[in-house]
């Protein structure tokens, strides 16, 4: 067992981590804001997710034989997704959270689990009229294809990516690009905005806000129209990546890029970047424990396939939850009066 | 007073359950006063100023800042229709700059929406500029022109108050409501505030009504008194009449105290 066979592997594990740690971080950073203004636990946010993913199907669906460019097709994806996610978290605001802002803590939380619930089912029904369960994305010729294969017009990064032992596809990189663009936007208008500025404000001090002229309501709608927006980029994300999903498809990623939230400390957005970077990366450390027990001769660990991936983001949130409960970056509850 | 009332507040009563928090409350402050309301700890203060920022809503009474009702108005309607305030306990965004903080308090009055942010027009751009050089003038106009860009939870106690003064006026309010400014200030401070806030009125034109209870400020500052006890008011006048006023002195200090000396200072 030798270096050189190994690192290369690792490399690859890494990358193939980040990858689905963006998509992650992009899901959390739904969680993460609305419980900063809210310190609402959005369980629907799963849904939302998923419907950007089925919005993302249709509309590849639809264009399949157009002749348009690839890269325009994901365009119209990622708006029409965003659009739809982000309306649909306004309207579920509206309908279900804002009628019980005063209510008690585990109302909402409870609602939101009833919400997430209902839009599984509404969502299986669209599709299912239609005589559809599992969507499978048909994506524009190439997505899918290595990255820079030979003849194409970027076969120099391709080759670099290769001889340092990069094995991506060409839609892991879009993948990686729109969540970099996504979080530069988002940075953007969160920390050098007035829009940021006053929903910054509403989620330290509601209270306060409001006599410094900020209506709450137009703030905390605008945090989950952000959130769901960002939601449905990550379900077309996801669904460009894993190829197919169902109504059923948002509970797994929903439930380990809550964790990323929690991880990086629930409120905080470069803590949900940050999880949801380190979940992916140790989900697919584990996915390949037993190859590592086998590379090492370490009978015990050979048993230990992708099937544990899932119980390794719950181990994190437990002991995240008993060592560092306010998460990586999270802040210490400030006393409020 | 012969200046028209700027704050009109007519039988305003607030009760939880039980007690009676403000009760039947009538009061006056003409433009460009100076006015304090004081009474002992839980005389209803500031319930009063919740009230009137629209934090609370009223069982009974009235409201109306130049003639326009405010009952029923939101905090942020109260705001955008000209009063802000500063709170007993500081309310400042702690993770936001001294500058942020400011420009959150601007922003209520400028004309830029979602969009214009997004799509970064010309309206947007100068609407930052405008509410990043009004934070630097309130800045400089309470002295704290050199803690620009530090964040507000490492400003010393005093500077934090006065940030909080600064981040009211930005809304460029006609009336402001100071809720004890002088709490936990030192001597020298407390000197300092009193004329911060004769400039408010003076250089600024910002009619003031503060909570407080260092008398010395109070009997200094103020053009009329109101006094508050268990809700009600009790007595209203110029300072040296409500320092003579036995209801006061009795609200103070107990029944039968009040032949004796009434302070300076009275907690």
């Amino acid at each position: 067992m030798d270096l050189a066979t190994l690192l290369p592997f690792v490399v690859n594990v890494i990358a193939g981590g980040l990858v689905l740690g963006f998509v992650y971080a992009i899901i959390a950073l739904g969680y993460t804001m609305v419980y900063g203004v809210l310190q609402l636990i959005n369980f629907a946010h799963s849904e939302v997710f998923v419907t950007g993913a089925v919005v993302g199907f249709e509309v590849f669906r639809v264009l399949e034989a157009n002749p348009m460019n690839g890269y325009l097709k994901l365009l119209i994806a990622l708006l029409a997704a965003m659009l739809v996610s982000g309306l649909l978290n306004v309207t579920i605001e509206r309908l279900a959270y804002r009628p019980l802002r005063n209510a008690p803590r585990l109302v909402p939380l409870i609602t939101a689990i009833g919400v997430s619930l209902i839009l599984q089912d509404v969502l299986r029904l669209i599709e299912g009229f239609q005589g559809r369960f599992d969507l499978t994305y048909t994506l524009p010729g190439g997505f899918s294809g290595k990255f820079c294969g030979e003849g194409s017009s970027c076969v120099a990064l391709g080759d670099t990516l290769r001889s340092i032992g990069l094995d991506l596809q060409l839609k892991d990189v879009i993948l990686i690009v729109v969540s970099l663009l996504s979080l530069a936007v988002l940075n953007y208008l969160v920390n050098r905005t007035r829009l940021g500025k006053a929903i910054r404000a509403v989620a330290q001090d509601r209270v306060t806000a409001g006599l410094m002229g900020i209506d709450s309501n137009r703030m905390i709608s605008a945090t989950f129209l952000i959130g769901g927006a960002l939601g449905g980029i990550s379900g077309v994300l996801f669904g460009m990546k894993f190829g197919t999903v169902n109504a059923y498809s948002g509970f797994d990623p929903g439930i380990i890029a809550f964790t990323a939230a929690v991880l990086g400390g629930i409120g905080s957005i470069p803590g949900a970047v940050l999880g949801g970077l380190a979940l992916g990366v140790i989900q697919n450390l584990i996915g390949v424990t037993n190859i590592f027990g086998g590379l090492l001769g370490i009978a015990n660990l050979e048993s230990i396939d992708a099937s544990y991936q899932r119980i390794g983001a719950f181990i994190v949130l437990v002991l995240i939850l008993i060592f560092k409960p306010t998460g990586l970056l999270g802040k210490s509850n400030v006393e409020k009066v | 007073m012969t200046a028209p009332l700027i704050l009109d507040v007519q039988h305003l009563t607030k009760t939880f359950g039980g007690l009676t928090a403000v009760n039947d409350v009538t009061f006056g402050v003409p433009q460009g006063g100076i006015i304090s309301v004081i009474g002992p700890n839980g005389a209803g203060k500031t319930t009063f100023f919740n009230l009137i920022t629209g934090i609370y809503s009223p069982d009974r009474g009235s409201v109306r800042l130049a003639g326009r009702e405010l009952i029923g108005l939101r905090p942020d309607q109260v705001a955008a229709a000209g009063i802000a305030r500063t709170f007993q306990n500081i309310r400042l965004f702690s993770s936001m700059t001294a500058e942020e903080n400011i420009m959150v308090g601007r922003h209520s009055r400028l004309k830029a929406s979602f969009l214009d942010a997004v799509l970064h027009t010309r309206g947007f751009h100068a609407s930052e500029r405008e509410a990043r050089e009004t934070a630097r003038i309130m800045l400089d106009f309470v002295g704290l022109g050199k803690w620009r860009g530090e964040l507000a939870t490492n400003l010393p106690y005093g500077d934090q108050r006065k940030l909080e003064i600064a981040r009211a006026l930005a809304t460029t309010p006609k009336l402001i409501l100071l809720d004890e400014p002088a709490a936990g200030m030192n001597p020298r401070e407390t000197e300092d505030l009193k004329a911060l806030i004769r400039s408010i009125r003076d250089d600024l034109g910002v009619t003031v009504v503060l909570i407080e209870h260092d008398m010395r400020l109070v009997m200094t500052l103020s053009e009329n008194i109101t006094v508050l006890d268990y809700g009600t008011k009790i007595s209203e006048g110029l300072p040296h009449q409500v320092r003579n006023d036995p209801a006061v002195m009795e609200a103070y200090l107990g029944r039968g105290a009040a032949a004796g000396d009434y302070g300076k200072e009275a907690r």
